[in-house]
């Protein structure tokens, strides 16, 4: 890995500058209730360096005035005590879709995910595999010290094997607690990412290599172009209970060989362009101002007062559709309509059904227990629906006849072999609009001319549209042509 | 202009005209309608439409745009507000503001699709951790998922909280006409929001307040803001309620339900009359306690086993009779089914209650 580490600061003059502090970090912590000269780290803690790094690259690529840095929950959960930019502190684990959020917000700002190992790795996998998996632009500085520090030592999901922790007080057992998991290796599978590096805070010469890793994500999002990840393995003397020094080299002795060290993804060719669609003012987005409705405008010279509607049916049939195109008329007409559609399982399974109602007043419930007409497209809904109409209210029904076993409804019914007529005219799938032709001629509450209308805006396909037109004139003389069953004590239908 | 259009499509036209610029989402029945919309529309207005990889992720995503200083929303139902929990508390103690849309469907658990009121307590009563409140809305019609939408944006910026709205299956389901019309939104400006810009580098969004006296503090500022919006923001709607001896309360569907069984009862001369509560959180208790002062008795009906009761009988301080009648599991009463219930309980034709709750 890292043998010949070159950096380009080597005279004695930039070795001072390098301690200098950062302009990027506050001159006094003063959201720190005490102790403001001085980070809460632990002496030998890994942050410190890293908040270091971070912080001068943003002096030096002057990123200062446009950066938000996101801050986790664990240790650096108080990053926005140090950082003198815009500071976001977020729930555990959730730091790369609140970036997500923040970086869609403000494309041209510089979005930093801090975070460690408990937060990214095991609370957090979601989230910051589908921010690397959408290509998001930030950079996400991911501490890897192997170990939960703020919460007092338990094990991380990077915690070595046979490892102590105060929850695996025996060492890591892979039987129980399974491996080590390799974030850098797992996000340079996706194809988004354009630079994934691991890196150690072991030695001096492998700092200045993470030096220039943070350095080189910051610049890369800088540019554009794309999602960066710098993983560091990273030191944690208090919770190991070791010395600075020792924890230090414990990095390059224990974690080096299980996390190496290297260049997972350096993406070179540019990411695909966006490719969104055309831009247009939102009242036309919302089909405000425009299209065929308007308020009430439409003529209708019947009389009438208020219809509710049951439609019922096999998937595939239109119905759902045929409702839709009387409630859009509704609408057109200055009505108060309302469609409420059986849905979910139900549409997934082969049946449909839908209620409409048109009212000349304010609509209350939006379902007819007892719907003025029923459009039973199949035997199954007749069965179903059929004993909810009331005496004064009409069934049209799909078929020549009705069942043989079917007791007489108390409502009227008419048998419209609605089917069998589209069938004729060229297509079986215009047999609701064989019974919408039907229904206007039973109830008047819409003149045909109007359904023409509708169609001849809706339906492109001229074949079809021919087919419907001619369906719902045929509706019209199935019905007239009926012999009505049922009661005859509504003779004229209804009205 | 007025189309015809479905209640969770409606939700989303409501808020590209209140100046929503951002929805992070998950798919989930009844309300998946919502995100199909804003997937459509958001990216041809400039705006970012990102389906998440889950509703943990989407809030997070939310509660991002919102500290940036976007007017942005997600919208679910009952299973995925249970996942947005977390970040709604989140977002109430970092008063960051945006619209949540909950499309309620059976429960609990997996429960089915079909429409519930069963997520009042996890809505109006909180559900995350933490003193906080949400202003809850809640829309019974498809031009008040529209307009209720928009009020929340407007609501939620007010008061820097989450404003939810909460929907029922078929409320989101449903095709009405819509009547909109287009107007400049006033989008308040967002001093505190961090944007990246040397104007906002001293901001920070957090829910952090280490210090106990800090913390308290904090949250006797938020409940300062809470009592200025139960003072202001209580909506409701009457029907009827002129000398009504029964009073009827219910919100979104079954309010609709409701305001049939009225109308057909007045008609008949039964003195019954509705109160539909607008805004859940604040309750407008006040207005109900007026309306229901000269009835003898209070029927409270909701798809549920009974949440928005407690609410009504606090609000009536055990001074009324309060029964209530619910369904589940997806089922909704009838207009007729309600009028039984109201007429068991004409007081000429049951025994005088002699007062308090039962």
């Amino acid at each position: 890995m890292a043998t010949d580490v070159k950096d380009e600061r080597t005279s004695s003059e930039t070795y001072e500058t390098a301690h200098e502090k950062s302009s990027v970090f506050y001159d006094l912590y003063e959201r720190k209730s005490d102790l403001k000269q001085q980070t809460h780290y632990c002496p030998g803690c890994g942050h410190g360096v890293v908040h270091k790094l971070i912080a001068e690259a943003l002096q030096d690529l002057d990123l200062q005035d446009r950066t938000i840095f996101v801050s986790p929950v664990g240790c650096s959960v108080f990053a926005y005590y140090y950082f003198d930019v815009g500071n976001v502190q977020v729930a555990h684990g959730r730091a790369p879709a609140a970036a997500t959020g923040i970086k869609r917000a403000c494309p041209e700002k510089i979005v930093i995910s801090y975070q460690g190992d408990g937060d990214l790795a095991a609370i957090g996998t979601a989230e910051i595999v589908h921010a690397a998996n959408r290509g998001e632009k930030i950079t996400v500085f991911f501490i890897n010290n192997g170990i939960y520090g703020m919460t007092g030592g338990q094990m991380a999901p990077t915690t070595l094997v046979g490892q102590k922790s105060t929850t695996s007080p025996f060492g890591r057992r892979p039987a129980n607690e399974g491996f080590p998991i390799h974030m850098a290796e797992l996000l340079a599978t996706l194809q988004a990412p354009v630079y994934v590096e691991r890196v150690a805070l072991c030695d001096n010469k492998n700092i200045m290599r993470a030096r220039r890793a943070v350095r080189k994500a910051l610049e890369l999002q800088r540019d554009g172009a794309g999602f960066s990840f710098v993983e560091i393995l990273s030191p944690c003397p208090t919770i190991w209970g070791k010395e600075p020094v020792a924890a230090r080299n414990w990095v390059l002795e224990k974690m080096v060989p299980e996390f190496p060290l290297a260049v997972f993804r350096d993406r070179k060719e540019p990411l695909p362009a966006n490719g969104a669609p055309p831009q247009r003012p939102v009242a036309e987005v919302l089909g405000i101002n425009q299209g065929i409705n308007n308020n009430g405008n439409g003529r209708r010279t019947q009389p009438f007062k208020g219809l509710s509607i049951n439609i019922a049916g096999f998937g595939g049939q239109g119905v759902l559709l045929l409702g839709q195109l009387l409630a859009e008329m509704g609408t057109e007409q200055g009505l108060e309509v309302s469609w409420l559609p059986s849905y979910g399982p139900e549409m997934r399974s082969g049946s449909a059904h839908c209620w409409v109602t048109l009212s000349k007043s304010r609509i209350g419930s939006p379902l007819t227990a007892k719907p003025d007409v029923l459009i039973a497209m199949n035997e199954v809904s007749l069965r179903k629906f059929a004993d909810q109409v009331p005496s004064g209210g009409f069934i049209l029904y799909n078929g020549h006849t009705l069942p043989e076993d079917f007791p007489m409804p108390q409502a009227q019914v008419y048998c419209i072999p609605a089917s069998a007529i589209a069938d004729k005219l060229g297509s079986a799938k215009a047999a609701n609009i064989v019974m919408m032709g039907a229904m206007l001629e039973e109830t008047g509450c819409f003149e045909p001319s109007t359904a023409t209308r509708f169609l001849e805006a809706k339906v492109k396909n001229p074949t079809l549209l021919e087919i419907d037109i001619k369906a719902i004139t045929a509706g019209c003389d199935a019905v007239d042509h009926q012999v009505n069953l049922g009661p005859v004590s509504q003779p004229d239908g209804f009205a | 202009m007025r189309q015809l259009c479905k209640g969770n499509v409606a939700v989303m036209k409501g808020a590209l005209l209140a100046g929503c610029n951002a929805y992070y989402g998950y798919p989930i029945t009844p309300a998946s309608e919502i995100a199909e919309a804003a997937a459509r529309f958001l990216p041809q207005v400039g705006g970012t439409f990102i389906q998440a990889e889950s509703e943990v992720a989407a809030i997070n995503m939310v509660y991002g745009a919102a500290a940036a200083g976007a007017r942005v929303m997600t919208a679910s139902s009952g299973p995925g507000l249970s996942l947005m929990q977390e970040g709604i508390s989140y977002l109430a103690g970092a008063e960051l503001p945006c619209v949540i849309v909950d499309v309620m469907r059976g429960g609990p658990g997996l429960g089915n699709i079909a429409p519930e009121q069963s997520d009042y307590f996890a809505t109006v009563k909180g559900g995350g951790h933490g003193n906080y409140r949400t202003i809850v809305l809640a829309p019974a019609s498809v031009q008040e998922m529209a307009s209720l939408t928009m009020l929340a944006f407007d609501l939620a910026d007010k008061y820097r909280n989450p404003t939810i709205v909460l929907a029922d299956g078929f409320i989101g389901q449903m095709m009405e006409a819509l009547d909109l019309e287009y107007v400049e939104c006033n989008i308040p400006a967002k001093p505190w929001a961090v944007k990246g810009t040397p104007e906002t580098r001293a901001n920070v969004v957090s829910s952090i307040y280490l210090e106990p006296d800090e913390l308290e503090e904090h949250n006797r500022q938020m409940e300062a803001k809470y009592i200025r919006a139960q003072n202001a923001e209580p909506r409701c709607e009457q029907y009827c309620t002129d000398g009504a001896e029964i009073l009827v309360v219910g919100y979104g569907i079954v309010s609709r339900v409701l305001r049939s069984m009225v109308e057909k009862a007045r008609a008949e001369g039964v003195p019954v009359g509705l109160f539909r509560p607008i805004t859940l959180w604040p309750f407008p208790s006040k207005a109900l306690a007026k309306a229901a002062a000269h009835a003898s008795n209070i029927l409270v009906v909701e798809l549920s086993n009974g949440q928005m009761l407690e609410d009504v009988r606090l609000a009536l301080s055990g001074r009324k009779r309060v029964d209530f009648y619910g369904r589940m599991g997806g089922n909704v009463p009838t207009v007729e089914e309600l009028r039984e219930q109201v007429e068991a309980r004409i007081p000429s034709r049951t025994e005088v209650f002699a007062g308090g709750i039962e």
